[in-house]
């Protein structure tokens, strides 16, 4: 402990004899100026956070809770962003009446900050030793010579495993999580006395995002720092908070203890959010299937499937590595039948989902509908592959901006030569109604829908040549939860209708748990463990599995988990030199088809 | 990296041979003769065709080719038909000063360019910023003739601080340096702005003033190493845009390296060191290319040359 430790304790300590809170929020207003002129993105906001209190700021896309964060930290985009009214008291100190050069002494020292994407958010040209010590040397509190040994020391705080040798890494070398260490690492290097984490686990897997959040807790724990949490997601919150504030249209809807939030929310709002959030063994979306015996034998059938990559290295450039993406997949998904893959970032899900939509070069027996891709001409497997449609992710990326959405949903019809312009129109307006689009807004663009419209629209195109397989890759990810349930339930109703049969790929065990049929888990581009729905949430048999699922925090403050199993090694890579090939895991039949790797 | 220089270099002879080819072919097809050039307007029949004999240019096609290629292999780039010299010899004793135009060039436009470029990025939306872009816009767009003849005019001409033409004092430098460097300065600035907002929108920019570095240190030390990663990929290529300037501007200062003996060359269809000029130009452009791609690795550790 150095002198400015004890001295910011001693404060502590007297502060917390009045309980004073650390850092306090009144009256907050921030504008941003669009086109048409300035709109308040954080309306009057008022908020206190007490001495090593977490406080979790909860709402959807678009309700101001990064606004505030930014805010706080004096980072708002400029020039468009400016506090329009209110005070940040940190201390004595009003933040939102700092100049520039006395906010920079204040950020990173007294506040500090984590942010949501660890792939972006560390220099990619700087190693981690360098930006760890910058970030140390920027407030001379102590000398240059000790700020490698800081640097080190924080390093181990966040069970970086060989730290000394990680200061020489470059950020690309590092796992998603460990970068996210190393960005809590910096954050904590100077003991600050808020800090200020937006979204810090939304883009890990489940499993790391486990670690993580626990590691956040330990560090709060022992240094006793203040932690405002921003996250959308309500296991998260349920698992961290001490208090929340919930947030839509920058204002402040609910606030209280995390227990009283989750048990007895007291606005309409705070209950629709609670009620949209999937739960493992909540409510169920999907219909229990008795006669999946009795139905007809298979529409999909994948058969030892491997999609490897080849890597070239060596002065004439031979293959010299290999990525096993997938390795041996055997699965069929029938008629009617949703199928999820599961699995985290790298296990392969989406290779196995591009390999059947004919979008990367495989080895192995793929047939749909009876008929084996590989044994059909070129003209015929397109006719085939017309029965199999896609949805991804991004439903800002994946329209065209300058296309009219009407013409996109025509276009896979255009392509098949299917109809004239008459039929090709009432038909796409018969999908608009189906899913819950109106038939006159086919005319408009993209950009003038909501992410929740525009995964619609793409559903709607994917529907337009009456597939009997839709394949959905991360199809809810990105949508807020409320939104996200509409779609889910759309989604069913869609199969319903049309009979269509899922393949559903989420590394989300919530929402697989609500809408598939079928399981599979994958783990290094092989399948580790499948069964129907049951089979795999009540009985996990495979220690993966189990993992995945405990990993997944429960929207429940109650049911906080004491500790999470650490893993102490990551996810070994799916690279590897020619002629070493994986072990072949092989599937055994607990019971009742339910297979495990063994 | 050995590996990947040991291709590289194997790439690179692949293209001069390519280059020596077309150029070769293009020399063939023309229409004008260049016997008849030497020989004057009054030689006779005979005489044109003694000399077409002894040049050699009376083989078809494959065998003269296969002549200039097995002696370039031996680093005989041939003799000048009008000056009566070897070609090797006149590239070598004017393609200093040519290389000394280059770097003078290069550094004007890197350091005129990138200066612009990173004032406008971090003022961006000023009238700073506006001001260099409409600078760098007339850079781009002034043809180097005209360049030249104003600089020489304001400069020379006007104010006297630079002489009018000639070679060897660090003054005679300036000028043709600066005509053949504001072209460049002018897509640079432009494209070190564009890339320098990119980079300034990056989230490890936010990063580094989350930690509470200065100004300078995120400017300098974050953000201009991943900004200039295209900009040295583009020193590379505008080697290739230098030789096609150079012949311009070494016309226009009296500058005696290998754009003036180019010029003279074409003028009287003197093949040998037309081809010589080209391969060399063509060397240049290779290495230039080879020479930004190693440097790449240096900056970004995420480039690995395989």
């Amino acid at each position: 402990m150095n002198v400015e430790d004890i001295k910011r304790s001693g404060q502590a300590a007297s502060e917390s004899g009045s309980i004073r809170p650390v850092l306090s929020v009144s009256g907050l207003s921030v504008a941003v100026r669009g086109e048409e002129g300035e709109r308040d993105v954080v309306s009057d906001l008022t908020f206190g956070l007490m001495r090593g209190e977490t406080l979790c700021i909860a709402g959807e896309s678009g309700s101001g809770k990064s606004m505030t964060a930014l805010a706080i930290m004096g980072l708002l985009p400029q020039p468009a962003a400016r506090i329009r009214s209110g005070s940040i008291r940190l201390g004595d100190q009003d933040l939102a009446a700092l100049s520039e050069s006395e906010m920079r002494r204040i950020r990173g020292n007294r506040i500090a900050m984590i942010f949501q994407e660890p792939m972006t958010s560390l220099n990619p040209v700087l190693s981690i030793g360098r930006q760890l010590t910058e970030a140390i040397e920027a407030h001379p509190s102590l000398p240059r010579s000790d700020s490698r040994l800081r640097a080190l020391e924080a390093l181990k705080a966040v069970r970086i495993p060989d730290a000394e040798r990680r200061l020489e890494h470059y950020p690309h070398e590092l796992s998603g999580g460990m970068r996210q260490r190393v960005m809590i690492a910096m954050a904590l290097a100077l003991n600050p006395d808020v800090l200020i984490a937006d979204e810090p686990t939304t883009a890990l897997d489940v499993t790391v995002q486990g670690e993580v959040l626990e590691l956040l807790r330990d560090l709060q724990r022992e240094h006793g720092t203040s932690v405002i949490l921003i996250t959308h997601d309500m296991g998260v919150v349920a698992e961290m908070a001490d208090r929340v504030i919930v947030m839509r249209d920058g204002r402040m809807v609910e606030q209280g203890r995390a227990a009283d939030i989750f048990n007895r929310p007291q606005a309409d709002y705070t209950r629709e959010l609670l009620a949209a959030v999937p739960r493992i063994g909540g409510g169920r979306m999907a219909e229990d299937r008795q006669d999946a015996a009795n139905m007809p034998a298979e529409l999909v059938h994948v058969g030892d499937l491997h999609v490897r990559f080849d890597l070239r290295g060596g002065f004439f450039g031979r293959v010299d590595r290999r990525v096993h993406a997938v390795e041996g997949v055997s699965f069929s998904i029938a008629p009617h039948e949703t199928l999820s893959l599961v699995g985290e970032s790298g296990c392969g899900k989406s290779t196995t989902a591009k390999a059947i939509a004919g979008l990367v070069p495989y080895i192995g027996s793929i047939s749909i509908g009876g008929q084996d891709l590989s044994a059909l001409s070129r003209k015929e497997r397109k006719a085939v592959r017309r029965n199999v449609q896609m949805i991804f992710q991004d439903p800002f990326a994946s329209l065209d901006p300058r296309m009219r959405v009407g013409d996109l949903v025509a276009e896979p019809l255009l392509i098949h030569g299917l109809g004239d312009r008459e039929q090709r129109r009432a038909q796409i307006a018969a999908l608009f109604e189906c899913v819950g689009l109106s038939a006159d807004q086919m005319e408009r663009y993209p950009h003038e829908f909501s992410g929740g419209q525009r995964q619609r629209i793409c559903i709607a195109r994917a529907l337009a040549l009456r597939p009997k397989l839709i394949i959905a890759d991360e199809s809810v990810s990105a949508l807020d939860v409320s939104v996200q349930a509409r779609v889910l339930r759309l989604l069913k109703e869609l199969q319903r209708e049309f009979g269509v049969a899922y393949l559903f790929i989420s590394h989300d065990m919530a929402v697989v748990e609500n809408i598939s049929d079928r399981v599979a888990v994958m783990y290094l581009g092989q399948i580790v463990e499948m069964g129907t729905r049951d089979q795999i949430f009540s009985n996990p048999c495979h220690p993966y599995t189990k993992r995945l699922i405990e990993a997944v925090p429960v929207p429940d403050p109650g049911r906080r988990r004491a500790r999470f199993a650490r893993l102490d090694s990551e996810i070994p890579s799916a690279v590897r030199r020619i002629g070493d090939e994986p072990r072949k895991l092989k599937l055994e039949d607990v019971g009742d088809g339910h297979l495990v790797a063994t | 990296m050995i590996a990947y220089l040991g291709r590289r270099v194997v790439q690179s002879v692949l293209i001069l041979l390519g280059v020596s080819l077309i150029t070769f072919a293009l020399l063939y097809l023309l229409p004008a003769d260049p016997v008849r050039q030497i020989a004057g307007r009054s030689a006779t029949p005979e005489t044109v065709e003694s000399i077409r004999r002894q040049l050699g240019l009376d083989q078809p096609f494959v065998v003269q080719y296969w002549q200039y290629l097995t002696s370039l292999l031996s680093g005989d780039l041939g003799r000048s038909y009008i000056q009566r010299s070897e070609v090797t010899e006149l590239i070598v004793s004017r393609l200093p000063a040519s290389l000394l135009l280059m770097v003078g060039a290069i550094a004007c436009e890197v350091v005129i360019g990138l200066t612009m470029g990173l004032i406008a990025a971090v003022k961006r939306g000023t009238a700073t910023d506006q001001s260099l872009m409409v600078a760098s816009f007339v850079g781009v767009s002034a043809p180097q003739f005209v360049v030249g003849l104003l600089l020489l005019y304001v400069f020379a001409v006007r104010l006297g601080w630079f002489p009018i033409g000639g070679y060897g004092t660090w003054r005679h430098l300036v000028l043709p340096s600066l005509t053949m460097g504001i072209l460049g300065a002018g897509w640079y600035a432009r494209m070190m702005r564009s890339s320098m907002i990119d980079v300034l929108r990056q989230d490890y920019v936010r990063t580094a003033r989350a930690k509470g570095l200065a100004r300078s240190a995120i400017i300098f030390r974050h953000a201009l190493p991943n900004a200039i990663l295209p900009v040295i990929a583009m020193i590379g290529i505008d080697i290739g845009i230098f030789m096609g300037g150079i012949v311009v501007v070494e016309s226009v200062f009296g500058w005696p390296g290998i754009g003036q003996l180019a010029w003279q060359a074409i003028q009287r269809i003197d093949i040998p060191i037309i081809m010589g000029v080209t391969l060399v130009s063509a060397f240049a452009i290779v290495l230039g290319n080879l020479l930004a791609d190693t440097v790449a690795p240096f900056i970004d550790p995420r480039i690995k040359l395989r």
